[in-house]
């Protein structure tokens, strides 16, 4: 079994930052399984295929944001450049420079931690049926 | 900035570390809520209100012919404690020392905690939370000190909850006293009496400051929500002279949405 997603050891990451690390991997599959769904559609004739391909690749779509919105709620840095960029109209490129000079750098200049949730990452301690 | 402040504190990485570490220790086995209920979130600071999806009616009319409702919410409970750190002690952090006193912090996991507890099982009214024993609408079971009984106990609650059609597995918050009166019990052949109350619920026991008596709980899912806003983090206040003064703080709205999903066990007076 293979822990790709970790570039330092595993056992010597905290369990808050292999989570995090886990999801920025599933995040990348989503997008790659996004990509190669685009590509099958765009070579496909059967109608009928097609339909299939086009409601899976939904499906990634739904995976890849959920990965996202669970990324950014971890990383307050992160989701104050999103908060910059995503679902905006304007030029990309123009609000990303401004974003990032104003959240990155200033965070930088602060000696902040540019990823990495100010809590305590307790969050949910539930145990259900395990004792 | 984050409203936390945290850049302003004089701590070096090291020493947050060490201040997020030992209070992750103590507060973790603490929030026993956490261990029992569902929890949504974190939101973030921002996050102010829960949807409570229903909306109240309004009495009079902007304008004729036109009504008008006010959507409802549960507006998220800020708490706060406040801990310091000495100067020196600090500075010893950085020294490699090892038994930093972190007495101050400690207390304040351990108040946090209990009032995080207090507040689900007993409600705040203050807020408009309605905890899990004041929501119940089962006739609570009277625990007693006598733990022979309480496989009695516990089973007639399970008995309840099957009966009202609440499905397991269920959980059990014990109050301190409580929990640690089961835990130095066996029955007959030496059998540990918390294997036993754990064999009749199909879940976990769990040690729970803020309550007495006990509660036993559906674990299923979808009755008891507890929604975070910002979860537990550490911020700075100031410093003086001598320490460097911090606080804990959260916020979050509680709610019961099957009140028929828990027993009360004995009493359940907060202890704040």
């Amino acid at each position: 079994m293979g822990f790709d997603q970790y570039h330092e050891p595993a056992h010597e990451l905290p369990e808050e930052t292999r989570t995090f690390a886990r999801l920025c991997a599933s995040l990348t599959e989503e997008a790659e399984a996004i990509g190669w769904y685009e590509q099958r559609l765009a070579v496909e004739r059967d109608r009928e295929a097609q339909s299939i391909m086009r409601d899976a690749q939904g499906e990634e779509f739904k995976h890849f944001c959920m990965d996202l919105e669970f990324l950014l709620r971890r990383t307050p840095l992160w989701r104050e450049i999103a908060r910059g960029i995503l679902l905006r109209e304007g030029d990309i490129v123009e609000q990303a420079e401004e974003v990032e000079e104003v959240a990155v750098e200033g965070a930088a200049a602060r000696g902040a931690a540019v990823t990495g949730s100010t809590s305590l990452g307790i969050g949910n301690l539930s145990t259900r049926s395990a004792s | 900035m984050s409203h936390l402040l945290r850049e302003h504190a004089p701590l070096s990485e090291t020493a947050w570390r060490l201040v997020e570490d030992e209070a992750r220790t103590r507060l973790t086995p603490a929030l026993a809520a956490r261990k029992l209920v569902d929890f949504a979130g974190p939101h973030g600071w921002e996050y102010s209100a829960t949807n409570l999806g229903r909306v109240q009616p309004l009495t009079d009319t902007p304008y004729d012919g036109v009504s008008g409702a006010q959507r409802r919410t549960l507006p998220l409970t800020e708490l706060r404690v406040s801990f310091s750190v000495g100067l020196d002690e600090l500075q010893n952090v950085d020294r490699g020392a090892c038994d930093i006193d972190l007495g101050s912090l400690d207390e304040a996991a351990r108040r946090l905690a209990t009032a995080e507890n207090s507040i689900v099982f007993r409600g705040w009214e203050s807020v408009g939370i309605t905890g899990i024993v004041q929501a119940a609408r089962h006739d609570p079971i009277i625990l007693g000190e006598d733990c022979a009984r309480y496989p009695r106990h516990v089973a007639k609650a399970v008995e309840f909850l099957l009966g009202a059609g609440i499905d397991g597995p269920y959980g059990l918050a014990l109050g301190p006293e409580t929990y640690t009166r089961v835990l130095e019990t066996s029955e007959h052949g030496g059998y540990p009496l918390l294997d036993h109350l754990r064999n009749i619920l199909g879940g976990p026991l769990v040690w729970a400051p803020g309550i007495q008596g006990a509660v036993v709980v559906s674990l299923r899912g979808g009755d008891f929500l507890f929604d975070c806003g910002e979860d537990i983090s550490i911020g700075y206040d100031h410093t003086d002279a001598q320490r460097v003064n911090l606080y804990l703080s959260e916020s979050f709205s509680f709610r019961v949405v099957t009140p028929e999903a828990a027993v009360a066990l004995g009493e359940a007076p907060a202890t704040r």
